[in-house]
């Protein structure tokens, strides 16, 4: 009976993984075939790989330009969002007041709108200011977008780290600055780790501000990959290469640091 | 002028007055001792000093400088936190030696001073672990190794031993105490154990809802109580405190004829138990505890009312007293202290 039990787990958690993995699966799989293998029907699971797409897609636009715009700006929106965030979360974390979890809740409805719902006046603005096409502009929009995540994740990693330490501290004669390096960092390590990473993977993989606010000079990847789609008709083996070429490095990124991810996500559950 | 000085210093939560205008002096080399019961103010005002909880009136002076309003980490003072609040992720050495180390202290003057601190507190073999290895008595002194391996201007402790079990805390006790006669720091240290505040304090501070009751050695407070609120919070068992109005014989136990009514106070090892039929009074004993050294016994005393008015009795010898038994009990002649209706003393110590 247990093992029956064991068994029936196995296959369900295999059953969820496969449908889970299924598009990506399917997405390195396309990448790998011509483009009439790829329309194939039924779709073949065997044939001969060929890196034909990967290097039309090379050919046929500038996969560095937009892998390095990607690098920039999430990595500069990510610190960005780390020195504005941090701070924030400190002060909400150690120093309460009756309002501060109205603040905390306004931050997160912000999330609660749709992005195109800024969409007019964030495009304006970033119009008058000459910034459209521009990695400031995309910075500036990813680390603004990231900003309520990052509070929430680092206030919630903040409040575990018991506040007569920081006290103790300041007695030792800590400046703030003092507190934050000798302190709180080597204590919420992994919280600033994870919210680091987050943020990169969703500045990484944002597709809607890079898509309406850049074009040619500061595209991202994700707009590479958009723009496999376009108006001659879908080119799936091109476009599976593309993509693959995308999210290759923040999925090895993301395998190389799951472990802090996972531990930064569960905050203080696992004491 | 004083080491420390405290001019109506005020706290104010919203409408609240948490801190009522503190006039205090501590001189150098001073063990000063804040006591009351919880919510009087003590750790709030012990904050303040520390610079952890922002002065809202008055101000505060330390040899000779206005610190009102000078950063905590800027007033070289030491505190040791009931939580201990050690750094978690240093160990003991590191624990002791980060104030040294912040201010850029040379490593070799570093390492000597954590080594002494060390062996005066027994830590030596420690050193290298982490507070989380460590018991809650070594912690403690962990903590208190951190204090003084600064050398700060004053000490500041704040509820230390609270955290740790009755024998742990007694032992503790007599260490801290040892500690201030070797090093001679000026120190304050925030209670609310009367029993640490009179075995450690040169002088206490009674507080009760953000003012000063009385200041003074703890025998000053222990024989001249101000109020009726020191004599009854120093000491244990408590003083007993009687009504004139309920008690009138009493008046003529203690021998006083009284100018106004009010309250008299005898402390429990001035009530005398006799035989029954032998004392000025004759009362009922209602229980008996007996702790060895000393045998306490509670006698209710017929009085006006329906209730017997409750003495207590402290004595060294024991008894063979049961619960229900007659005794007649007498007051040692000149101990008493009166009170007024509002908790005054009305006259020191009647002669």
């Amino acid at each position: 009976m247990k093992h029956f039990a064991l068994l029936l787990r196995t296959v369900a958690a295999w059953a969820v993984t496969l449908l889970v993995v299924f598009p990506l699966i399917w997405l390195v799989l396309t990448s790998f075939k011509t483009e009439m293998q790829a329309i194939a029907v039924p779709p073949q699971l065997f044939f001969t790989p060929t890196l034909e797409s990967f290097a039309e897609v090379n050919l046929r636009s500038d996969y560095l330009l937009h892998a390095g715009n990607s690098v920039i700006t999430s990595v500069f929106s990510t610190f960005l969002g780390l020195a504005i965030a941090a701070p924030a979360a400190y002060s909400m974390a150690f120093f309460r007041t009756r309002r501060t979890r109205d603040i905390l809740m306004w931050m997160l409805s912000t999330k609660m709108m749709p992005a195109v719902g800024a969409l007019v006046p964030v495009y304006v603005l970033a119009q008058t200011a000459g910034l459209l096409d521009s990695l400031t502009a995309l910075i500036v929009v990813f680390t603004l977008s990231n900003l309520p995540i990052m509070v929430w994740m680092l206030y919630s990693g903040f409040k575990d780290i018991p506040p007569d330490i920081l006290e103790a501290a300041r007695m030792d004669g800590a400046s703030v600055w003092g507190e934050f390096l000798h302190v709180i960092r080597p204590l919420a390590m992994g919280t600033l780790a994870s919210t680091a990473l987050l943020c990169l993977v969703l500045a990484w993989n944002e597709a809607f501000w890079s898509l309406n606010l850049s074009s040619a000079k500061a595209g991202t990847l994700a707009t590479l990959i958009a723009s496999y789609s376009s108006p001659e008709g879908l080119f799936w083996a091109k476009l599976s290469a593309a993509s693959l070429m995308a999210i290759a490095p923040i999925v090895v990124v993301g395998w190389f640091s799951q472990k802090q991810l996972v531990q930064g996500l569960t905050f203080g559950a696992v004491k | 002028m004083s080491f420390l000085e405290l001019h109506g210093v005020e706290k104010h939560f919203g409408t609240l007055k948490a801190i009522k205008g503190i006039d205090l002096a501590v001189e150098k080399g001073e063990f000063v001792v804040f006591v009351g019961p919880s919510g009087c103010g003590k750790s709030t005002l012990l904050r303040m000093i520390a610079g952890l909880t922002e002065i809202d009136a008055g101000s505060l002076r330390l040899d000779g400088r206005d610190i009102t309003k000078l950063a905590s980490s800027k007033r070289d003072l030491a505190m040791v936190f009931q939580s201990y609040a050690l750094y978690p992720h240093m160990s003991v050495a590191d624990n002791m030696s980060f104030a040294l180390r912040l201010a850029n202290v040379d490593k070799g003057v570093i390492r000597e001073k954590v080594q002494r601190a060390a062996e005066i507190l027994n830590l030596t073999q420690y050193l290298q672990r982490t507070p989380k290895e460590l018991s809650g008595g070594q912690r403690q002194r962990v903590a208190i190794g951190r204090a003084i391996v600064r050398a700060p201007k004053v000490f500041l402790f704040d509820e230390p031993l609270s955290n740790l079990d009755a024998a742990l805390r007694g032992q503790t006790r007599v260490e801290i105490a040892k500690l201030h006669r070797e090093l001679g720091a000026t120190t304050i240290y925030v209670t609310h154990d009367q029993v640490e505040a009179m075995t450690l304090a040169d002088r206490v501070v009674v507080l009760r809802d953000g003012a000063i009751e009385q200041v003074g050695s703890p025998l000053e407070l222990y024989d001249r109580p101000a109020n009726r609120f020191v004599a009854q919070f120093i000491g244990t068992p408590q003083m007993n405190l009687i009504d004139t109005a309920k008690l009138p014989a009493l008046r003529e136990a203690v021998g006083a004829a009284l100018v106004t009514d009010g309250f008299i106070g005898v402390r429990p090892e001035n009530v005398i138990v006799r035989p029954a039929g032998g004392g000025r009074l004759s009362g009922r004993v209602e229980l008996v505890e007996s702790l060895g050294a000393d045998t306490l016994i509670y006698a209710s005393v017929e009085g006006q009312g329906d209730h017997g008015v409750q003495l207590i009795a402290r004595q060294n010898e024991r008894t063979g007293l049961h619960p229900g038994d007659a005794v007649g009990l007498d007051i040692v002649p000149a101990s008493f202290h009166l009170f007024d209706r509002q908790g005054h003393t009305v006259a020191a110590r009647a002669a």
